[in-house]
């Protein structure tokens, strides 16, 4: 049984598969990573997490078309599952709850609470 | 239409491409490289092509992770096989425990023999081979005629050694004499004392022999009071300290400097053993005018030649030049002298005038063929033992191979096991060697060391090991992964006609050896047995023998011997002048009334003192002793029998012999008694025809009777206190004359101890050899045994029906090795004066042992196969 559990990294890439839309594939992917984050990233990194996330099910993938850039080859484009789109959501529930039980943002009185510690 | 541009002019680096290829997987391989491309244009029109290269790089890199690599199935697959293969060996091995033991003993015992030969091989070869200028040492050799034959020799005079040096300094450089034969002296620093053996040689000596020195300067010895000594020698005298520049007094006498010690010279040079060197010119007492003389023939001539000089034309000059000198002496005898390079003195040895191979030489080969041999039969035995077995296994591979088993998987599987015990053999036959080189050594009479620390050893071992295992690992590997899975399975694999017949060839084979070397160890003995019983003509037993070594010896005989005497424990003491086990002193010129005058023969002559008779324990058949009472005993002397018979005298007591040997004014004797003859040289030889004078001053050897009725430790203190007192600078070296006496039969021991050896180990491997055979038979008949008890056999009769073929066999064996040992041990007994006869008990002996042997062998087999529960047997189907 395969990990369902979704990693920081896993995350935006899966993030980034769901923005790029049509032009998910590793190298956009991989290029929207750096533009977005300012971190470097190689694309075998990237296909890497792309096909765990493949594994784990919360990606497809097909080919899709060809162009002279890339010597006639075609390109897989990715695109998210349901699984995909509901661990997003999850995640990002998780993480909302959490910050809700933040008593700084929870209450807006983030310096007594600091007072009172 | 710009970008289209781009693609003629840059391309992504080859060889990144090339690598990435290799790895990646195939489904990814579109994707990948349309992306990677995708980037490397991207960054070669943003940045550089140096920079989209090198990014390229940094990307395929980067690519090497698991998901994106091919699976090298076949390689993964094989690790598994291996340890599979490796577990199912290793249970088979626990499971037939005995099995196991006597196939790896019996491939180690093979092993441990080709390894004891390959060392002793590669121990003569390398022979002389410790000397630096090897290749370049030459020795000068004489041929000449003395009357009647011609012969070789190494003695020549020290005017020979100075001509060389004078006209051929550069094509016979370093040339040095030394004096022939080594010498023994005694050497003395402080209390300690010692007896070494030793060489006295000119100064360029020790650089010529390439002496490897741990102290002082090469070129010692060119003072006149010098010595070099050996580091156990300086080790004995001095302890560990540096001694170069102390003294040792050499026979109590004069003392020299030490100027050099050299490492040990090993046991296969022809230096081994020599404790020291000293000056050639301190022997002849320090005169120049000795090292140039013509009439003295008692040095050996050693010298380098230039590299790749040609011998013979160097054989011949240093032939010329000689002659040329000697004038007509040298055509009178019809001289030659010859260069005999180091390379073969080894190899090479004189017969008359010619070179031919070296006894040595030949044993080399023989000893070579003898070990592949062993090998090779143990290898055969191997293979044996494991197809006899192939019944057992038949049905593992019937069902491997229904499982889907290839035939290359198989064969793997049996190379694998073979491989294990070959390995598990291996381990146990470096423990062996271990065990048996000390004992190697001591029969051989040989110094080898084990070659833990050599890289050859190891990397021959290995490919040994490999080389047998798949040898050995060969037939089986064939044979059992050849079976039909069905008829496997079925059990009704039935062999051919003929496929025992190999087995069969094979135990012949090696009881042909057996019997042989059976024959032979028990002939060897006998020979020594029958030298041993020889009746000696003198007792060596309860004799002590010592040659003291000090310049005061001489004035103080009569006092010493007058001491030993009032001890008590002493019953004679006697002198003379070389030892009573050797027949050194020769002289002819012997006439007397009646003589036959074609009579030319020379007679054994010796000198001893009163006293000798009884110290040495002479046997008198006729007459009398020399005695002190009578003055006129000085013109007496003694005979042997040999020497009566040969003289042709009846009566011999009371004959006249007039004495003139060429080099002593001509005197006359008369016999006073007979001896029975006495064994001095070779027990193997008859007896020489001896004449004993009375001398009391040329007499350096004493020998001591000592009072029967005590022992040799109760007498010795004593006797050693005499000579502390009376000559307290010589040491107290004595030997028992009965140990001396032993040391004759020591080649011939050697052989026996080599030949007893080898017997063990023949009927060892051939007993394998028949356990293989009598065990494939006895799975052959498994059903066959079955049905015969159902029916009624009783365990004796199985036995008799299995027991019967193989005696068959070993009687065939005996009949084929019974002529060839009697050839081989009478041609082997015919060099022998002194011989034992081939006696039939012999034959008969080895061949009944040999029977013995195979039926016990084969009762194991056969008893286990008759006692079996037939039922067992007839259900296996």
């Amino acid at each position: 049984m395969k990990e369902t559990r979704l990693g920081d990294f896993e995350e935006v890439i899966l993030l980034l598969v769901g923005i790029l839309d049509q032009e998910a594939y590793a190298f956009k992917i991989a290029e929207e990573f750096e533009s977005q984050t300012q971190r470097s990233v190689s694309i075998g990194a990237v296909h890497s997490t792309l096909n765990r996330l493949g594994e784990k099910g919360f990606l497809t993938s097909e080919m899709g078309e060809s162009t002279a850039e890339r010597g006639g080859r075609r390109k897989r484009i990715y695109s998210i599952t349901a699984s995909g789109q509901r661990v997003l959501q999850e995640s990002r529930d998780f993480k909302v709850s959490l910050w809700n039980q933040f008593p700084a943002f929870a209450s807006g009185n983030l310096k007594i609470e600091w007072l009172n510690l | 239409m710009s970008k289209l541009n781009h693609h003629i002019d840059h391309k992504p680096p080859a060889s990144a491409e090339r690598l990435l290829l290799w790895f990646l997987h195939d489904d990814l391989v579109e994707e990948v490289l349309g992306d990677l491309d995708e980037k490397f244009f991207q960054t070669c029109e943003k940045q550089s092509l140096k920079k989209a290269k090198r990014n390229y790089w940094y990307q395929v890199i980067h690519y090497l992770r698991p998901f994106a690599i091919k699976t090298f199935k076949s390689k993964l697959n094989n690790i598994t096989m291996v340890k599979h293969n490796f577990k199912i060996s290793y249970r088979q091995m626990l499971r037939n425990k005995g099995y196991s033991l006597i196939n790896i003993g019996g491939l180690a015992m093979g092993m441990v023999v080709a390894m004891l030969i390959g060392l002793w091989v590669n121990d003569e070869l390398a022979f002389n081979k410790y000397h630096d200028n090897y290749d370049q040492i030459v020795q000068i050799f004489r041929q000449e005629n003395d009357g009647t034959e011609r012969f070789t020799s190494p003695f020549l005079a020290t005017g020979i050694g100075a001509l060389l040096k004078e006209k051929f300094p550069e094509r016979l450089s370093d040339l040095s004499m030394i004096r022939s034969r080594s010498q023994s002296r005694v050497l003395g620093a402080g209390e300690n004392r010692f007896t070494f053996e030793g060489h006295f040689i000119e100064a360029p000596g020790p650089d010529l022999l390439g002496l490897k020195l741990k102290y002082g300067q090469i070129d010692g010895l060119k003072d006149l009071n010098t010595i070099m000594l050996s580091e156990s020698a300086a080790y004995g005298l001095f302890g560990e300290t540096d001694p170069t520049g102390k003294l040792v007094k050499m026979n109590a006498g004069r003392e020299l400097e030490v100027v050099a010690v050299y490492e040990d010279l090993p046991g296969n040079s022809t230096f081994k053993e020599k404790d020291f060197f000293a000056p050639l010119l301190r022997l002849f007492g320090g005169n120049e005018g000795s090292l140039n003389v013509w009439n003295n023939y008692n040095i050996y001539i050693y010298a380098k030649m230039q590299e790749n000089a040609d011998l013979a034309q160097l054989s011949t000059l240093v032939n010329n030049t000689i002659r040329e000198r000697l004038g007509e002496r040298a055509d009178d005898r019809d001289s030659r002298f010859i260069v005999h390079p180091m390379t073969e003195w080894h190899k090479t040895e004189f017969r008359k005038d010619e070179v031919v191979v070296s006894q040595a030489y030949k044993f080399i080969w023989l000893y070579a063929i003898i070990g592949l041999c062993v090998l090779v039969l143990a290898c055969i035995n191997f293979m044996n033992l494991s197809t006899a077995r192939s019944e057992k296994r038949a049905k593992e591979v019937g069902i491997r191979k229904t499982l889907g088993s290839i035939r290359k998987q198989l064969i793997s599987q049996f190379y694998m096991e073979s491989m294990l015990y070959t390995l598990l053999a291996f381990v146990l036959s470096l423990g062996l060697l271990w065990a048996l080189l000390p004992w190697f050594n001591e029969t051989s009479g040989k110094r080898m060391d084990a070659p833990w620390a050599l890289t050859e050893f190891w990397l021959l071992s290995i490919g040994f090991v490999l080389f047998t295992a798949i040898i050995a690992g060969s037939y089986p590997a064939a044979y059992l992964s050849s079976f039909k899975p069905i008829k496997a399975l079925r059990g009704t694999l039935a062999a051919g006609k003929y496929a025992a017949l190999p087995r069969k060839v094979l135990v012949v084979f090696q009881f042909t050896i057996s019997v042989a070397l059976i024959i032979g160890t028990i002939t060897v003995n006998n020979q020594i047995q029958e030298a041993k019983d020889r009746p000696i003509g003198y007792s060596p037993e309860g004799m002590i023998s010592l040659r003291p070594a000090s310049p005061n010896y001489g004035k103080n005989r009569k006092l010493l011997r007058t001491e030993l005497m009032n001890t008590g424990v002493v019953k004679a003491v006697g002198m003379s002048n070389y030892p009573v086990i050797s027949t050194l002193g020769w002289n002819g010129g012997f006439t007397w009334e009646g003589m036959d005058p074609g009579f030319t023969s020379s007679f054994n002559t010796i000198t001893i003192s009163h006293g000798y008779g009884d110290a040495v324990g002479l046997e008198f058949i006729a007459g009398r002793d020399f005695s002190e009472e009578f003055e006129t005993d000085k013109n007496a002397i003694l005979i042997n029998r040999s020497a009566m018979e040969a003289m042709k005298l009846e009566n011999p007591v009371g004959t006249v012999v007039r004495y003139a040997p060429g080099w002593t004014d001509p005197r006359n004797y008369t016999i006073i008694g007979v001896v029975e003859d006495m064994i001095k040289g070779s027990p193997f030889q008859q007896t020489d025809q001896s004449v004993m004078f009375l001398d009391q001053e040329f007499t350096s050897w004493m020998y001591i009777r000592v009072n029967p009725d005590l022992s040799a430790s109760q007498a010795l203190p004593e006797i050693q206190e005499v000579f502390n007192t009376i000559l307290p600078e010589a040491p107290f070296n004595f030997k028992f004359a009965d140990d001396d006496y032993m040391a004759k039969f020591e080649a011939e021991q050697r052989i026996g101890g080599l030949a007893g050896f080898f017997t063990l180990l023949a009927i060892f491997i051939s007993c394998l050899g028949l356990f293989g055979l009598a065990s494939y038979v006895a799975e052959q008949r498994t059903k066959e045994i079955g049905i015969r008890k159902v029916l009624g056999a009783s365990v004796t009769s199985l036995w008799k029906l299995l027991s019967k073929d193989f005696t068959l066999l070993v009687l065939i064996s005996c009949l084929i090795s019974i002529p060839i040992a009697y050839s081989v041990l009478d041609g082997w007994l015919e060099t022998y004066e002194v011989r034992t006869k081939l006696y039939w008990w012999t034959f008969a002996l080895a061949a009944i042992g040999a029977l013995l042997v195979t039926i016990i062998t084969v009762s194991f087999q056969a008893v286990k196969a008759s006692v079996a529960n037939p039922v067992k047997a007839l259900r296996s189907e």
